[in-house]
């Protein structure tokens, strides 16, 4: 599960500014959920693809990697559809779901993670007026996702360094023996990247506006 | 608020997002999900401010559009679908949770956090998801109930527990929660 994944192209896509891209990506959620048919799915799935691998020249590899990650959760949901309602259900749901992830992989591939977080940013300015600083915002959303592909794979190493000696740490043991270290490592790496940040200035307030520097104010 | 705060924020969001990630339980509407463990978590471990403030920026994370929630689902959409009510109410369990943790925190224990975390963690969630299951899904109440609290009880209550005993070891062991200042007055 990786959501730093910006593939730097020429392509119209990657000039579409961030705000346009997730506005298209929630107008695409809406649809989809709000009309639940085979050929809404598909079409999206197949939208998705030709702005993907046409319009935005990704590889092919980097999308799919991501259907990659999703694909056995996918399947159940397809045989547990199949089971108990019905084959077109399945495949809408499945489609649907394929076309989402596959969509959230283009726009992450085709926008830089700041671009994603100034439009949190401009979103939150008004924020201001409570003492909020929009600033911060984007800096706990753009740790955030820093944190999720780092926490999936370090859990993955877990689970993997289990099998291997043959054992799963399941149920009280396995909170007391994994999960509680796991945390505590997870929380002191998270107070370590905060000095981090606070060493290269991340807690200082930001200028005052007007008061720029002559080379800029130029 | 410091960037250490921040950066604890930031984290029980993404704990939340891979929690997702465990295969969930499909049995109606509404999912039996291992996020609502990083709900209790949020709460426990951070307390009732950073805890409600994580829970809040893990639903910002599923609004741009990233598909974080168990089934997959994400982007505005289901911020309007028959599981809605659960999505609100997570920031307020986080934030019941939190603040009943800093209450007891000096003399905290499992069953503190056990009887914590069914109140906040279970109690608001349903009290808050219930309803909006039955508006928006057209459900009476009491079917709400069936298909949209009754199946959780058992898997809700392990959760409780498995949260109690997570947030207690971490309390021993590197307590993110800080003693209210009149008790460090009182010493």
């Amino acid at each position: 599960m990786t959501l730093a994944l910006y593939v730097p192209r020429q392509s119209a896509v990657h000039r579409v500014p961030a705000g346009g891209k997730l506005l298209a990506l929630a107008v695409l959620a809406v649809v989809l959920f709000a009309v639940p048919t085979l050929p809404v799915a598909a079409a999206g799935l197949l939208g998705v693809l030709l702005v993907g691998l046409g319009a935005a020249r990704l590889p092919a590899a980097s999308l799919a990697r991501q259907a990659r990650t999703v694909r056995w959760w996918l399947a159940g949901l397809f045989v547990f559809h199949a089971l108990f309602s019905d084959l077109p259900t399945a495949a809408v749901t499945v489609l649907r779901l394929l076309a989402l992830v596959l969509a959230a992989a283009v726009v992450t591939a085709t926008t830089r993670v700041t671009e994603m977080v100034a439009v949190i940013e401009w979103l939150c300015a008004p924020l201001r007026v409570f003492g909020v600083r929009p600033a911060r915002i984007g800096l706990v959303i753009a740790m955030a996702l820093r944190f999720i592909p780092v926490l999936a794979e370090r859990a993955d190493r877990i689970r993997e360094a289990q099998a291997a000696r043959g054992g799963s740490a399941r149920g009280l043991r396995g909170v007391r023996t994994t999960v509680t270290p796991l945390l505590v490592q997870l929380l002191q790496m998270a107070h370590t990247i905060s000095e981090a940040l606070d060493a290269r200035g991340a807690d200082d307030e930001p200028p005052a506006r007007g008061r720029r520097s002559p080379v800029t104010a130029a | 608020m410091k960037t250490k705060d921040l950066a604890y924020i930031a984290l029980f969001a993404a704990i939340i997002a891979v929690l997702g990630t465990l295969p969930a339980v499909n049995i109606g509407p509404v999912p039996i999900t291992a996020q609502t463990l990083g709900v209790m978590l949020a709460g426990g471990v951070l307390g009732a401010r950073r805890g409600f403030l994580a829970v809040l920026l893990f639903l910002v994370l599923v609004a741009i559009g990233l598909p974080l929630l168990s089934s997959g689902a994400g982007g505005l959409a289901v911020f309007a679908g028959a599981t809605a009510g659960y999505l609100y109410s997570w920031p307020v369990a986080a934030f019941v949770i939190g603040w009943l943790t800093e209450r007891v925190w000096s003399r905290y224990t499992v069953v503190w956090g056990v009887l914590i975390n069914v109140l906040g963690g279970m109690v608001v969630i349903y009290l808050i998801g219930v309803p909006v299951l039955a508006a928006v899904a057209n459900l009476s109440l009491w079917e709400a109930i069936v298909s949209g609290a009754w199946p959780f009880l058992p898997g809700d209550a392990a959760k409780a527990f498995i949260a109690a005993a997570i947030a207690d070891q971490v309390r021993r062991s590197y307590p993110v929660i800080e003693r209210p200042q009149r008790e460090l007055a009182g010493r």
